[in-house]
């Protein structure tokens, strides 16, 4: 039986690593992340799980002996945000390449400088490339479900790749809103047993992990770790279909809002998709064919089912909470674009940079968003394709 | 814990032969006899981080360690092991592991006293129940010898080279024993290789099995930074300990005991002079720095015993 409480995103998602019990967690505290590692050890202090807690004295380290402990056999985890997750960088690609089914819960931060504390997805969006599957959260309640999903597609013999919890900093991670939790026995048999093959911890037979690997053999870790991208794809799909049969909330690998009609469309991740929606209801009543695609899955990178999601959109904005100092816009727009010139897309695409260091958006930006767009179906040009939102010039 | 040369020369080597480290490497010989300390029947998780020992050691996909083994970077060794630690009190509490395991992490002088200290430091505060070895070789030499901040005075490296208004490297070197045994741990020990390795073997023995975190650091030559004849070492590291550079000495729960005193304390030029690091103190007009050398040594031999006193 699903129970209804009112929790802020972090102490959504740490509920929900109570109710997975880990094996071990190593953390140091961040803002806006620090809640969870903060609620987290309340509960060790309860004895309410039997998780190895241990506060570590930076990022880089709770990262490195996340490593250590799954590689060791253990079920790991730890929390971060920002500067944090630039701090653990080396050790995320380390992890993807060994290949260890870990989680990090990563609460949106903008990176310094200058130092910010509020939202952007500048952190998760610079580790896009590190080899981590990444999920993101346009809600505490989408935060929660994601963590419970977790582990079942980080493990998965198909896969076993890190993943990346995503929720928007203070936005999501602080605010609180009504959610539905799910009994803790339902978690801990939704998400089971961890059984790793091979491990350090194993008297059957040792293991050496973190080779030395030089040409002859580096490529080929490389393209294996690929592949488990690949399949990481139907998992996230078959894990949310049993995650629907247990909660009633279906998830995909995007969310489709008022899509199959629209004319004109916006692209996001994150919480910004909620106002979004508002702006689409309201225009909607206007009689304006507008839609959302929000991104859950950002790696792998659903490029095909995506472009299809859009086929028949005549104008897109592709909203990017991060730059790219590439001079054409964002990650997320670099992503979507090249996603419609495979699929020989006719729709007219412009990315929009917004929201950085949290810098608010309001239901009037997306509305003025939504206009610009129609304009741009109107005129068959898509002119400035590199747009910044909410700024002062 | 009595100490059987024999029964302890004949344990099952643990770093397997094979693996590509230099002919009289300090950095194998070292580890082989840290290993020495693990009781048979004990199983062990060895840390390292990235160095030399490394990358000759496990360059997949062959490995030399008889043990379960990690690497994971070059400043995390001691981060690295405190998780593989934490695993292993979980999966124990669980009941999901019946055996005894002890671990052990091995890095060089840049790995510890510089780019992995803060990772270190923390495994011992928090007292993570392992022993971090520091073989120290006295300069990043997998890299080609730069130096460290283990690097001696006076020291010519390839980042502290000896010329014309250079004498080599500058400052004095880091006292990482004694910083780590300001973390309050329950053991410390500097040791080498001397006479039987009867000081080494009774120390790696010591810091294995004593609960909580315990740290090694081994005086560990390498031919080729320290410019040396290879088949010297022994020697080497005799006159390191016969001149105080490189004193043996515990300590436990905080009380510091010295390990030796030789019976008359070598010039420290018998000790320099073997290595082709140091050529440059023995040119004529030169002869202040190696007074300058001598003087540190006996102020860091009067502050050990003054230690080792109270």
């Amino acid at each position: 039986m699903a129970k209804r409480d009112r929790l802020s995103g972090n102490e959504a998602v740490a509920i929900a690593l109570r109710q997975i019990n880990p094996d071990v967690f190593p953390a140091f505290p961040i803002t806006p992340s620090t809640e969870i590692p903060q609620y987290f050890a309340s509960f060790v202090a309860n004895g309410q799980v039997d998780t190895e807690f241990i506060p570590v004295e930076s990022e880089h380290s709770s990262m490195s002996a996340a490593i250590g402990a799954s590689s060791a056999g253990a079920r790991s985890l730890t929390a971060t945000s920002s500067c944090g997750l630039a701090y653990m960088w080396e050790e995320l690609y380390i992890a993807a390449s060994n290949r260890l089914p870990l989680a990090l819960a990563l609460v949106n931060r903008a990176l310094s400088g200058p130092i910010n504390i509020n939202c952007d997805h500048s952190d998760s969006m610079g580790a896009r490339d590190a080899g981590w599957i990444q999920m993101y959260a346009e809600n505490n309640q989408e935060a929660y479900d994601n963590m419970v999903q977790a582990y079942r597609i980080s493990e998965h013999k198909d896969v076993r790749l890190p993943i990346m919890i995503c929720q928007d900093g203070f936005i999501t991670s602080h605010a609180v809103e009504n959610i539905e939790l799910l009994e803790d026995e339902e978690v801990k048999n939704f998400v089971g047993e961890y059984a790793p093959e091979n491990y350090l911890l194993n008297p059957e037979c040792p293991m050496a992990v973190g080779p030395y690997s030089i040409t002859d053999y580096y490529m080929e870790a490389k393209r294996n770790q690929a592949e488990g991208m690949k399949h990481a794809v139907q998992v996230v799909k078959d894990v949310a279909k049993e995650f629907a049969a247990l909660s009633g909330r279906e998830y995909g690998l995007f969310e489709e809002y008022r899509l199959d009609d629209a004319e004109t469309a916006v692209v996001m991740i994150g919480s910004v998709a909620g106002t979004t929606k508002d702006a689409i209801d309201k225009l909607r009543d206007q009689g304006e064919k507008v839609g959302l695609l929000k991104i859950r899955l950002y790696r792998p990178f659903p490029a095909e089912e995506i472009a299809k999601a859009l086929s028949h959109v005549k104008a897109v904005a592709i909203m990017d909470r991060a730059e790219g100092y590439s001079n054409q816009g964002g990650p997320l727009g670099a992503d979507v674009m090249a996603a419609l010139y495979r699929a020989r897309s006719q729709a007219l695409a412009v990315n929009y940079v917004y929201g950085l260091g949290g810098r608010d958006v309001r239901v009037e930006d997306m509305e003025g968003v939504f206009a610009t767009l129609k304009q741009i179906a109107a005129d068959g040009d898509a002119g400035e394709m590199y747009r910044y939102l909410g700024v002062r010039e | 814990m009595s100490y059987n040369f024999k029964e302890t020369m004949s344990k099952p080597e643990r770093l397997a032969p094979g693996h590509r480290m230099c002919a009289g490497c300090g950095g194998t010989i070292a580890v082989r006899n840290v290993l020495r300390g693990l009781h048979e029947g004990d199983k062990a998780v060895i840390g390292n981080a990235t160095g030399c020992l490394e990358v000759s050691t496990f360059t997949y996909p062959y490995t030399a360690w008889e043990d379960s083994y990690i690497h994971n970077a070059f400043e995390n060794a001691g981060a690295t092991l405190s998780g593989v630690e934490g695993a292993y009190r979980a999966l124990k509490k669980k009941g999901k592991l019946d055996e005894t395991y002890k671990f052990i992490t091995f890095g060089g002088d840049g790995g510890t006293y510089d780019i992995g200290l803060q990772s270190l430091s923390g495994a011992m505060e928090r007292n993570q129940d392992m022993v971090y070895v520091c073989y120290d070789n006295g300069a990043y030499m997998n890299t080609g010898i730069q130096r460290s901040s283990a690097t001696p005075m006076y020291a010519d490296t390839t980042t502290t080279p000896v010329g014309s208004e250079s004498n080599g490297k500058p400052q004095n070197r880091k006292d990482l024993a004694a910083i780590i045994a300001a973390h309050d741990v329950p053991y410390v020990a500097q040791t080498t290789f001397i006479k039987n390795f009867k000081d080494l073997h009774v120390k790696a023995e010591k810091a294995i099995y004593t609960p909580g975190a315990a740290f090694l650091n081994i005086m560990a030559p390498c031919p080729r930074g320290w410019r040396y004849n290879t088949p010297d070492i022994m020697e080497i590291c005799r006159l390191g300990v016969e001149t105080c550079y490189w004193p043996l000495f515990e300590v436990v729960e905080g009380k510091w005991i010295l390990n030796y005193e030789p019976k008359k304390k070598l010039p420290i030029e018998d000790f320099l002079i073997k290595q082709g690091r140091f050529k440059h103190l023995f040119k004529k007009g030169n002869e202040y720095l190696l007074e300058e050398f001598q003087k540190e040594v006996d102020r860091r031999w009067d502050e050990l015993m003054f230690r080792c006193s109270r």
